[in-house]
């Protein structure tokens, strides 16, 4: 295989894995206030379509990001509220809204986009290349020749990290997922830390799903996520929850979705290309969960010290 | 920073710095806190004495904003408070050291102690600032923390270090402790108390929380007994005693242990040979020999970790480790693979160290934990179904025989106090009317009445005949209650004793190695 074959496999090994990505860090805000968003598949599906919608209204595809933004915004505010505020079961919840999104894409999407063999083509994200940088021979065109939302996927990771490891924010996010009683104790509010967490989830996993939608595929269809959701959680475990982990899982998972995409070899059966992806997090995950520790609140309802009882 | 501002100060030493008047705290139709009338006076370290369940945790609890008070007062520096949380409290001068420490362990000591804090300006949290602050704040309290170090990889020592230091940060100068002696080592005492001296003097108000008699007796300058959610007594440390104190606490006078006869020799019932466990090439234990004879304690001293929990483990069939040599015998006849069933089976008891860890399922009735080893027994089991009238039965008869302290016999084993679960676990493993019993640490960080009954009932075990291996780091325990006495050292075991030949100084060095 030829340079030019490469250099184009590695460009959309990058491009598919912006939103395994941008989900990815969403989910990682979330998992280390102490927030299991097993919900991540149905969010980005309502970004996708938000997406799609917006852009299509507006008539570019920087409305679109918005609306899927202000879409996923709404969710996490949602799926906070149900299980902050209430309590409830996170992985109920969150399959609820995997449910949720699926049906609701399917319904808007049909009545607001048309059922018809013609899909609407909307706006996508504009290509930016970068002079001289681009001409770098093989990797040149697959990380400065790329669509606004891959680069700016790629620097929310450091962006991340600062606010992560840097931020007195970020200590509060890790502490609460740690231990929300004894962050509490020294005066963080927990509930708004990880109302806060919820919200920018849901923003990342609407800027994931129009990724999708108005960055690779430039139209809707139904289940489009088709798994990137869980694929973008497990990237986060596999990452043992860091944004650069995160990052090499993303491109790793967006890599074998690529090589399903690019490469054909005649006795590898197609369907075996298909299934790559989900292979290689199904090992990533078996290989590596043992390993690392998930913050230890993950999954528990936090109700504040002074009302508890005893 | 906090810590550096100076209170304006017109409190004279001696005066009442927080006082409570007919505080009430209830939980449901349990009165856990009973119109307490407490004063604390300012750079004392006043020393809050009770049994468990007694209200010490509650009162605490109240005091540093965890619970809010159902009726009364307190009034802090002369002015009348009501902390909505631990936040408020905090902001008011009033930190506690948790006896559960809340500490985050992924986290480092600097982290720990600026969570929800801002240093220096803007969003940015500055590792190395926050260091060398806290370097600073704990060198002039003497207190030797690294706060670099990430929190899991510390001792419990150093943990409880790092909680002190939390509350100097945020400008505490009235910091509780509850039960802070219960997890530690003899020599970490000995620290802690230097540490609370300096404080002392510096103008800290400290308050200790405790059921350790010579403890207080050492170190506080006034002590207030509380019994069942009432203050009993409260008084300078000089015109009391210890006697007269755990008279206060119990309610009436505690008899030590009467001489008993030395038992026969017998058939060993428990025997371990060559006993040899690694993990990680770090050899846990090392050809540990061991006999337990019929009606007999043996006792097994030794600082923690020195293997005590990995032996006791080891016999019980819960070590998972592949690389465990040696022999465990049961009455005689070898045990080819131990595992909890078998040993249960063949009537072994096991009181584990961890009793909300390894003792108990906390979220379940004392009813459903006591019936643990047994649901599948006819007594509480008709074909797939349980016997819920005959476990609450037996829930109801262990809470009348152990004088668990509980609202009803179905209440969750999680809201018991401690000393209170520990008697749970006693009443599941008697039940069985074991041939063997194996007891780690049976009273650790329980009063002197709940510790007195625990040993009561082990010596009716005794007397029963049953072969009982205690295993405890309070040599004065061990002394109370052995026959005979082995100390563990580096996962070995040198001899064992008869106590009449036992020496307490040479048992004591021989802890330490020498």
């Amino acid at each position: 295989m030829d340079v030019a074959t490469w250099s184009s496999y590695l460009a959309s090994a990058l491009r598919l894995a912006a939103p395994l990505l941008l989900a990815g860090l969403g989910v990682l805000f979330m998992s280390r206030s102490g927030i299991l968003n097993i919900g991540m598949e149905g969010m980005m599906l309502i970004g996708a379509l938000a997406g799609v919608v917006g852009a299509s209204y507006s008539g570019n595809a920087w409305g679109g990001l918005a609306t899927a933004c202000l879409a996923g915004a709404c969710l996490g505010a949602l799926f906070g509220f149900l299980v902050i505020t209430t309590g409830a079961d996170q992985v109920i919840i969150g399959t609820a809204v995997n449910l949720l999104g699926l049906g609701l894409t399917t319904v808007f999407g049909r009545s607001l986009l048309g059922m018809g063999t013609e899909t609407v083509k909307v706006d996508s994200f504009p290509i930016i290349r970068i002079p001289l940088l681009a001409d770098i021979p093989l990797i040149g065109p697959a990380l400065f020749e790329q669509n606004a939302l891959t680069y700016m996927a790629l620097l929310l990771v450091p962006a991340a990290g600062m606010l992560l490891y840097k931020a007195n924010w970020g200590l509060a996010v890790r502490a609460v997922g740690e231990n929300p009683l004894a962050t509490d104790t020294l005066g963080v509010k927990v509930h708004r830390v990880r109302y806060a967490c919820c919200l920018l989830g849901g923003v990342l996993a609407g800027a994931a799903g129009s990724a999708l939608s108005l960055g690779i595929l430039n139209q809707f269809t139904e289940n489009m996520v088709a798994g990137r959701g869980f694929i973008a959680l497990s990237a986060v475990i596999f990452g043992r929850w860091t944004p650069s982990g995160t990052m090499f899982a993303s491109l790793l998972f967006g890599g074998a979705e690529a090589m399903q995409l690019r490469f054909h070899w005649v006795h590898v059966p197609y369907q075996f290309m298909l299934m790559l992806p989900y292979v290689l997090t199904m090992a990533a995950l078996a290989w590596f969960s043992g390993r690392t520790k998930q913050p230890a609140a993950t999954g528990i309802p936090y109700k504040s010290a002074a009302n508890r009882n005893g | 920073m906090t810590h550096t501002k100076i209170r304006e100060d017109t409190t004279s030493a001696n005066a009442p710095i927080l006082e409570t008047r007919n505080l009430v705290k209830r939980f449901g139709s349990f009165m856990a806190n009973d119109h307490l009338n407490l004063t604390i006076r300012t750079g004392e370290i006043h020393a809050i004495l009770g049994e468990n369940g007694a209200g010490k945790s509650t009162l605490m609890n109240m005091l540093a904003g965890l619970l809010e008070p159902d009726e009364g007062e307190i009034s802090y520096r002369g002015k009348p408070v009501r902390f909505r949380s631990p936040r408020h409290a905090m902001e008011a001068g009033i930190g506690m050291v948790h006896q559960h420490f809340m500490l985050i362990p992924a986290l480092t000591v600097a982290e720990n102690v600026m969570i929800g804090l801002k240093n220096g300006r803007g969003p940015w949290f500055r590792h190395a600032k926050a260091c060398a602050d806290i370097r600073r704040l704990s060198e002039s309290f003497g207190l030797d923390v690294d706060p670099s170090a990430k929190v899991g990889e510390l001792s419990v020592g150093q943990q409880q270090r790092v909680e002190i230091v939390k509350t100097l940060y945020r400008g505490a100068d009235f910091i509780i402790l509850d039960e802070p002696t219960a997890v530690l080592t003899p020599p970490e005492t000995e620290e802690l108390f230097r540490v609370l001296r300096a404080l002392r003097e510096q103008g800290k108000t400290i308050v200790f929380i405790s059921h350790k008699l010579n403890e207080v007796e050492s170190l506080c300058d006034r002590v207030s007994v509380l019994r069942s959610g009432k203050l009993v007594a409260s008084a300078p440390m000089k015109s009391t005693d210890a006697a007269e104190l755990a008279r206060l606490m119990v309610g009436r006078d505690i008899v030590p242990p009467a001489p008993r006869p030395v038992p026969a020799k017998s058939e060993p019932v428990l025997e371990v040979r060559e006993l040899s466990l690694r993990r990680n090439n770090a050899a846990l234990l090392q050809r540990v020999c061991l006999a337990v004879g019929e009606g007999e304690i043996v006792g097994i001293a030794g600082v923690d970790g020195n293997g005590q929990r990995e032996l006791c483990e080891a016999i019980m069939g819960l070590s998972a480790d592949s690389a465990m040599e040696g022999e465990i015998r049961i009455r005689g006849s070898v045990v080819p693979r131990p595992k909890p069933k078998t040993m249960t089976e063949l009537g072994v008891g096991y009181i584990p160290e961890d009793r909300q860890q390894d003792g108990l399922v906390l979220p379940m009735s004392i009813g459903e934990n006591l019936i643990l080893k047994q649901f599948r027994s006819k007594r509480f089991n008709r074909l797939f179904t349980l016997k819920r009238s005959r476990i609450r039965e037996a829930a109801e008869a262990a809470v009348r025989e152990f004088k668990i302290k509980t609202p009803t016999a179905d209440h969750p084993a999680g809201k018991l106090s401690g000393g209170n679960q520990q008697k749970v676990i006693l009443a599941r493993e008697l039940m069985q009317r074991p041939k063997v019993l194996i007891a780690m640490q049976p009273t650790r960080g329980m009063d002197v009445g709940a510790a007195e009954y625990v040993h009561r009932r082990l010596l009716e075990e005794r007397e029963r005949g049953c072969g009982i291996l205690l295993v405890s780091t309070e040599l004065e325990e061990v002394f109370a209650l052995s026959d005979r006495i082995a100390v563990i050292y580096k996962g070995r075991i040198a001899e064992t004793v008869d106590r009449a030949e036992a020496n307490v100084d040479t048992i004591g060095l021989r802890m330490a190695g020498l």
